[in-house]
């Protein structure tokens, strides 16, 4: 056999071998990442505005699955934290953020006070502002999620968080008082 | 024994893969800003260079050599290398996370690097080099390259807040600082009785 081929052979097979070793460590040792934190994660409202102390939605979600309380995300609300205790199977707690819940907000820009700085354009993680260098910002009201992150850095304090106006499709019902609370005398059968 | 912690000491400071061999000088100028990503990096480079010389030591033995293939040698060490090191990160994420997060992301960084075919080859190159002392010999460049680069990191955390003339600044002091760290690593060569 000419050297030339025994070499062309020896790489050729050489080769064959790594790249079934890589094949098959890519099967075996796949990363499936870690099922629970992906699950938790599409439960997360997505807003990704860090009021939780983690940079995101999902850093988050895997803190829960490593252990962390269920009841730091305040543009989830109530709802999430139920959802998420139905999920993990624990005990649903109150919220934990100073003034409660808050009632859905967005973010208002007094144009007329806007100097065009795009600060609060880099601060916004769903991408809720427009506007330009030197132009007015404004906030588009659909996509906002009431986060306040573009609050903090604007210079000239011309954002405000607005309650959400009532409109009547978004009108409900107020909630009922929690059972066990309704009357006097299931008070008393409680006890 | 005693030969084995020669070549260790020979690797380490007499010919510090570094500062009188000068390979392996872009990690240690790119990554020596934190002394956190140097130790990082020095462990990844201990651990690629020990297998790298493991591995390439028996594809020399076992394969090069019976073939009379040994001009492929250059080809054939970076391919079994960048395999192994790609195969060990695989399972290393997936059985130690820990692990992983001090090592991963410094592995595929280390892989393709010159210290780690310089190694190689020079084993390859001595032929009186048996395994145990080619692994010998590939751990202790990893062990001089950590010590150069966690003292050179935490000199340059000294000088990152020195106040530094300004045509020096940057990787100017860095260099300079580098050069005689080399120069007083040549002094190791008196251990060596001629």
């Amino acid at each position: 056999m000419s050297p030339v081929l025994t070499a062309v052979l020896a790489l050729l097979l050489l080769c064959l071998v790594c790249g079934a070793l890589l094949g098959y460590a890519a099967v075996r040792f796949r990363g499936e990442g870690n099922p629970i934190a992906e699950r938790i994660n599409a439960l997360l409202p997505q807003t990704q505005c860090g009021q939780c102390g983690y940079p995101g939605c999902k850093p988050y979600a895997e803190a829960i699955a490593g252990g962390d309380k269920i009841n730091k995300c305040p543009p989830g609300g109530e709802a999430t934290i139920q959802a998420l205790a139905g999920l993990l199977d624990v005990v649903p707690e109150p919220l934990d953020a100073p003034e409660g819940e808050r009632p859905p907000r967005v973010a208002y820009i007094r144009e007329a006070e806007c100097i065009g700085c795009t600060k609060c354009l880099q601060a916004c993680p769903v991408d809720a502002i427009v506007g330009a260098a030197r132009q007015m910002h404004t906030v588009i009201a659909a996509e906002c999620t009431g986060c306040d992150l573009c609050v903090e850095p604007c210079p000239v304090d011309c954002i405000d968080m607005l309650p959400l106006a009532g409109t009547v499709q978004n009108w409900k019902w107020e909630q009922p008082l929690p059972p066990g609370r309704l009357v006097a005398s299931d008070r008393e059968q409680a006890v | 024994m005693t030969e084995l912690a020669l070549i260790m000491v020979s690797a380490i400071l007499v010919n510090n893969f570094v500062l009188v061999q000068f390979l392996g000088l872009c990690p240690f100028m790119g990554v020596s800003k934190k002394i956190e990503t140097a130790i990082g990096l020095s462990l990844a480079t201990t651990f690629v260079l020990t297998l790298a010389s493991i591995c390439s030591y028996l594809l020399q033995q076992y394969v090069l050599k019976p073939l009379d293939l040994e001009y492929l040698r250059t080809i054939g060490f970076i391919l079994v290398i960048a395999v192994v090191v790609q195969f060990t990160e695989m399972m290393v994420n997936k059985t130690s996370p820990l692990l992983y997060r001090v090592l991963g992301i410094f592995l595929p960084l280390i892989t393709t690097n010159c210290i780690v075919l310089g190694v190689a080859l020079l084993n390859a190159n001595k032929a009186e080099y048996g395994f145990l002392t080619a692994t010998a010999n590939g751990f202790g460049a990893g062990l001089g390259f950590s010590l150069v680069l966690v003292l050179f990191a935490a000199m340059r955390e000294r000088i990152a807040i020195a106040d530094v003339p300004k045509p020096f600044r940057g990787a100017a002091i860095g260099l300079v600082t580098a050069g005689l760290m080399s120069l007083a690593f040549m002094g190791f060569s008196g251990l060596i009785k001629p």
